[in-house]
């Protein structure tokens, strides 16, 4: 979230779209509740289903999945079209006055730069045009045809409330009605949030939709503002964490990976600093050198020295342009390049699109070690037809299966200590209640030991790649089970010298003498003691900010790109959604996203981006530097806007013997999964609370379709894709219309997920449906918007 | 470590939503009042492990002072100190209990040989040794000191690495140190997802 | 000091059936969870049972192609002049608290379901195995040490609150003119007057259809019952014509082909 949870009480338009947050974060939802009751808040829903959230809003938009961007799209022209932005935000905020070069062009569903042969653009017509100085050149009265703004005004001049209807399947009355309340927060004094989750990012043009949506709250000036932002609520616990400690791609603190054309530690700083692009930029990630040395001192420790490049060589390296993914770590399992795997409580099988094919990479692995509380149906992958015969009439007998598998018993949230971070970037810790059960040890002991185990096998036997083995710094107090407060401390980061915890990144240096195993969170632990645990119930601005409560990062910051709730001079646009106030020495309020003491004029707002300002275009994602519509890699209809360039170009698919990709003609229903309010994930099946509440799988079938099939509530019906099958019956509703799409009625099938072959409560697994289409940029599957068939059983 | 609210503290702040917002005291409407179930536990400060709002819980255990028993979670309510939940928690959450005290948790270390149709029992001694053998035997026969064109890259690419989501960052910081002590360049997280 | 009496308001505006009440009453009092039957909705079993004293009812609508889902708690409704006080025959095995919790005592309970019958609300259940009768106590546990009732302290989006039913009987008006301001012109407080007033309060945005919230349109508690605790008092005592009058319930509750099964004693 830019914003946080509390925060939500502050706005005076809330925008559902992509996600169910009455359902999936009830607790959060509370502030929309109080936003409405004591502000009078507008609630708009837009989501394929009439869902709880759409239950208690003021006005719900159906809309087909998949067309998102159409929608949002629609609202940019829309306020564009009835000067409804905020103009004064937009000019100082925003990359709105920057000039591209000549020769960028869109036509035809692509941009300039596309090749059809490599699948992806070459993207030197997507840059600005640059001074001498390599400066932006920018035309700040926005008139320039070559403006960003002038392009962009042109770009969705296309979306009009008609063409929006016509793709989405909703009324261009309901769009219109639905954009002229969302955009009435394009003034200074009325602001209004976007609430969003996996309903956008479950498809494979899911980056490029939340860009839209931060186009429109940029348009609308409600970016940084108290009630305002681009809010993902994030699904588990600790998803914000473990996003913010790395990935296939990433390092701790959004630190790029090295790759293996950036040899030394000073080619990989080259290559990983940014430049700034307007004189007035800050480019804070020129600060890159002093954070990576100092993850890398706090890795590698004494040994890890200026004239080694602090032990950069030791880390893997990435190819040039080598993608490790999900799908592609999946697919890679499936063609048997892959031998052992090791999962910390996570359920691939479950989890992952196209289940078969998730059973069958599993199978095609030597061992496979599995740290959980419950047993599941990744660590019994191998028993998959005995548990559940039906579905997987074609997997193989568990004797034909040689994956060796240990399951190992873990402790659960009660029983170790630590801190999650939140949706709102509010690091919390939580203490050990009891301890866990029978054998069961906590994850961190049983990472240790084996990591332990491992480096005593190579001490006594030596072998390959002893020396980046040996160099990983594992020093702790107890190094079988280190205590996790040591490793909160190390986190934060030291005075390498007086070994003194630092007191936030600002103090990070990249000469060696400092060490942080986190960037972003160093402050959280302090000579001052422990932040994450503090329990400060004052909340001085009353914009529901607890500044003393827990730890938020960056820097205890409480709302990102504050300093854009004031106007270029350092004015609040207006005195009841200002999130940080100039007193003519230093900012006041949250902890500012601006140099703490530095006059309103110093820099832009954005001063993390090179641009000093906030993008509407970009050149970073990799299917054009503004989001446009494509249609889900499966869809019954073709793209209205351009028939040939339907999908998203730069989509990757599988194509492994197990993916397939399914046509209308056979599968003639676009299929959504969600979750319900009654589950939490795949866990909830082995809770006998979420037994009760919802015992069983079912399918959400609208009455018309079901009416067409003669299918009544509670018959059993069969849904299949050109992957798999499931089974359950059949829930009847009027919750989901029947749309019009381009003159076509095309139907949705709700499936909820949550179900599997291990549990209290069993049944199909819905990923037996999902296809293995990614995002090209997040690389997540497109669990929303594939095409299935129905029939009665 | 243990409780930073006392009972005392935690009841008051249980009634103080309604008590001070209407301007009576609860005691002045109790009568015949049954034992509480959580009248004599232990209140540990902890956070709802399922979704991102965050929501502040105090688990309630007891058993700490019985001898040759261990403790165990009696009662999970929501935290009234947390600005987030306020004491309130969701469907899930408010039965956190049953998911913490589950006959269905596992409760030892369990192997499964290749081509077995049923689990066996494994000590933990053994499971880690097994473990640490499949990594070194793999890693040695597939770690690249360099590639191709002979550039340093220190990477294992046959062994996959998941999860994190509903572990701590602390946790996750050091599956960071032991995958790249390992060289383990697949490893993704429930984000992705 | 005269005792407050504590109500409970259900403001179903506020209201995103998340169920969060349903499962903190499970929970504090310690039900067995069972499994459920798909039966084509979200609501998670039909009715009341004799372990599951708090149901949100999900009732669904389309008028004139605009859906609505009306989400509402069902529970016992705490009644000023409680029907099911007047239909028991058992001393002490329904009390009205001074606090006006209508609370049942299992012990003194005989399992005859006459409460069943006096309630105008359907919610007493009797347990086929215990032959005892179960419903919400409204937490008298929790009220009596100072804490709010598991539902009310659980309920994420402040649908459900708890105070003295003179506060709550306020706030209730209090919302019913900020929906009206919102342009809801038929809310209003559901409030039972046919039983003197119930200590659970709802407000409805819809306040002349309460039957589209799953709730009675005027709830009063049978004749015969009121027959039996009314005029009829003096004979309570008297043993024989009490079962004589609880035959009397139990014909018109179950009608004449029912077998006296559970209450031959």
């Amino acid at each position: 979230m830019t914003n946080g949870w509390c925060d939500i009480a502050n706005a005076d338009v809330v925008l559902v779209m992509g996600g169910n947050p009455a359902e999936n974060h009830p607790v959060g939802f509370r502030f929309v509740m109080e936003a409405k009751r004591k502000r009078k808040a507008k609630l708009i829903c837009v989501d394929p289903r009439f869902n709880r959230t759409a239950a208690v809003s003021d006005s719900y938009v159906p809309l087909r999945s998949g067309t998102d961007i159409a929608f949002l799209g629609g609202l940019i022209h829309y306020a564009i079209a009835n000067d409804l932005c905020h103009m004064d935000y937009v000019r100082a905020h925003t990359n709105a006055a920057f000039l591209l070069q000549e020769g960028f062009a869109f036509n035809e569903g692509h941009f300039s730069g596309w090749s059809d042969e490599k699948k992806s653009y070459d993207k030197s017509t997507w840059q600005y045009e640059l001074d001498g100085a390599g400066y932006a050149k920018v035309d700040a009265t926005l008139e320039n045809p070559r403006c960003v703004f002038q392009q962009m005004k042109r770009h969705y001049a296309r979306y009009t409330p008609e063409k929006v209807a016509e793709i989405c399947g909703c009324t261009a009355e309901d769009f219109k009605k639905a954009a002229a309340v969302i955009c009435s927060t394009g003034r200074a004094g009325k602001v209004g949030t976007i609430l969003y989750a996996l309903g956008w990012t479950h498809h494979s043009h899911s980056v490029q939709l939340i860009h839209t949506a931060a186009m429109v709250q940029l348009l609308l000036g409600n970016i940084g503002l108290p009630g305002g932002g681009v809010n993902a609520q994030r699904g588990h616990a600790n998803i914000q964490g473990s996003t913010d400690m790395g990935s296939w791609n990433m390092l701790p603190g959004y630190l790029r990976l090295p790759r293996a054309n950036w040899q030394s530690f000073d080619d990989y700083i080259k290559a990983t600093t940014p430049k700034p692009l307007r004189p007035d930029s800050m480019n804070y990630w020129a600060n890159t050198p002093k954070f990576a040395a100092s993850l890398l001192k706090s890795y590698y420790g004494p040994a890890a020295r200026p004239e080694n490049g602090f032990g950069y060589g030791w880390l893997p390296k990435l190819g040039e342009t080598e993608n490790q993914s999900w799908g592609f770590i999946f697919d890679r399992m499936h063609r048997k390049e892959m031998h052992g795997f090791i999962s910390f409580g996570m359920n691939p099988v479950a989890n992952g699109p196209n289940t078969e094919k998730m059973l069958e990479a599993l199978a095609r692995l030597d061992w496979l070690v599995v740290v959980e509380n419950f047993e599941t149906e990744t660590a019994a992958f191998w028993n998959a037809r005995q548990l559940g015969e039906k579905f997987y009439p074609k997997y193989v007998d568990p004797k034909a299966i040689q994956t060796e598998v240990i399951l190992l018993p873990a402790a659960c949230f009660a029983e170790k200590d630590g801190s999650f971070v939140n949706s709102s970037r509010w690091l919390q810790w939580k203490r050990a209640a009891v301890p866990p059960p029978g054998l069961a040890k906590p994850d961190h002991e049983i990472m240790a030991r084996i990591f332990l185990a491992v480096r005593a096998l190579y001490e006594k036997e030596g072998g390959k790649g002893m020396e980046s083995l040996m160099a990983m710094q594992w020093n702790y107090a107890q190094p079988l089970a280190p205590s996790l407060e040591e490793v909160a401390r190390e986190v934060n980061g030291r005075d390498v010298a007086t070994g003194a915890q630092v007191p936030g990144f600002a103090a990070l240096q990249a000469d060696g003498s400092t060490s942080c195993g986190n960037w972003i969170y160093s402050g959280s632990w302090t000579e001052a003691g422990n932040q994450m645990a503090r329990r400060g119930q004052e909340d001085p601005t009353g914009l529901g900010l607890f500044p003393n409560y827990a730890w938020s990062w960056p820097a205890n910051r409480r709302i990102l790109y504050n300093r854009a709730s004031n106007d270029a001079n350092g004015k609040p646009w207006s005195e009841s959604h200002a999130a940080i106030r100039w007193n003519g020495a230093k900012w006041t309020g949250d902890t500012p996203d601006y140099k703490a003491d530095a006059d309103p004029h110093t820099f832009g707002a954005f001063i993390m981006l090179p641009e000093g300002v906030a993008k509407f275009y970009t050149t970073e994602l990799a299917e054009g530097p503004f989001p446009e519509h494509y249609e889900p890699m499966e869809s019954p209809v073709k793209n209205a806007l351009h028939p040939n360039a339907s999908a998203n170009p730069c989509a990757p698919v599988m194509s492994s013997s197990a993916d397939a990709m399914g046509t209308p003609d056979k599968y003639p229903y676009v299929a959504i999964t969600y979750r319900l309010t009654e589950h939490f994930h795949y866990w909830t099946k082995h809770v006998a609370s979420g037994a009760e509440l919802q015992s069983n799988f079912f399918v959400e079938l609208p009455e018309a379709l079901a009416n067409e099939k003669g299918i009544k509530g509670g018959d059993l019906v069969r849904v299949s894709s050109a992957r798999g099958t499931v089974e359950g019956p059949a829930m009847v509703t009027q919750r989901m219309r029947a749309l019009t799409v381009g003159g076509k009625t095309v139907y949705h099938v709700g499936i909820p997920i949550h179900w599997g072959f291990v549990g209290r409560v069993r049944g199909p697994l819905v990923n037996n449906l999902t296809p293995s289409a990614f995002d090209p940029n997040s690389g997540t599957p497109e669990y929303k918007g594939f095409l299935v068939n129905v029939e009665k059983l | 470590m243990m409780p930073p609210v006392n009972r005392r503290q935690f009841l008051q702040a249980g009634a103080a939503v309604t008590a001070t917002a209407f301007g009576f005291r609860l005691e002045a409407a109790s009568a015949a009042a049954k034992e509480l179930k959580i009248a004599r536990t232990n209140q540990v400060q902890s956070v709802c492990p399922y979704c991102a709002v965050g929501c502040g819980v105090v688990i309630h255990t007891s058993g700490e002072r019985v001898k040759n028993a261990r403790p165990t979670v009696v009662h999970i309510e929501g935290d009234p100190d947390s600005p987030i939940n306020r004491g309130t928690l969701c469907s899930k959450g408010i039965s956190l209990k049953e998911f913490v005290v589950n006959d269905r948790r596992l409760t030892k270390p369990r192997y499964r040989a290749a081509g077995a149709a049923e689990w066996s029992d494994i000590s933990w001694d053994e499971a880690i040794q097994k473990i640490a053998r499949r990594i070194k035997d793999t890693r040695d026969r597939d770690f690249q000191a360099t590639d191709l064109q002979g550039r340093v890259v220190n990477r294992l690419d046959t062994v996959g690495l998941i999860g994190g989501c509903t572990d701590t960052n602390e946790i996750n910081y050091l599956l960071g140190k032991f995958r790249f002590g390992l060289g383990i360049i697949p490893y993704e997280n429930q984000a992705r997802l | 000091m005269a005792v407050t009496t504590v109500a409970k308001l259900v403001d179903t505006s506020l209201c995103i059936g998340c169920k969060a009440c349903e499962v903190a009453c499970q929970e504090w009092n310690d039900q067995e969870f069972t499994l459920g039957v798909f039966n084509n909705t979200y609501q998670t079993q039909p009715d009341l049972s004799p372990s599951f004293w708090n149901l949100i009812k999900f009732n669904e609508h389309v008028d004139d192609g605009v859906n609505s889902w009306l989400m509402a708690k069902y529970q016992c409704m705490h009644c000023a002049d409680a029907g099911c006080i007047k239909a028991c025959p058992a001393p002490g095995a329904i009390v009205q608290l001074p606090n006006g919790i209508v609370d049942f005592k299992q012990d003194n309970c005989i399992g005859c379901g006459y409460c069943i019958t006096g309630c105008p609300f359907d919610v007493p259940r009797l347990s086929p195995t215990s032959k005892k009768v179960y419903k919400c106590s409204l937490c008298s546990d929790r009220v009596g040490a100072g804490m709010t009732p598991a539902c009310i302290r659980t309920c994420p989006t402040n649908c459900l609150t708890f105070g003295s039913r003179t506060d709550l009987v306020q706030l209730a008006s209090i919302r019913t003119a900020e929906l009206k301001e919102d342009g809801f012109m038929d809310a209003g407080v559901y409030d039972g007057p046919g039983v003197g007033g119930t200590n659970v309060l709802y407000v409805l945005k819809h306040a002349s259809e309460p039957e589209k919230y799953g709730l009675p349109k005027d709830p009063r508690i049978p004749w015969t019952v009121s027959l039996w605790k009314g005029p009829l008092k003096w004979v309570a005592n008297a043993a024989f014509l009490g079962t004589a009058l609880g035959a009397m319930l139990h014909y018109l509750k179950f009608g004449p082909q029912e077998r006296h099964d559970d209450d031959t004693d």
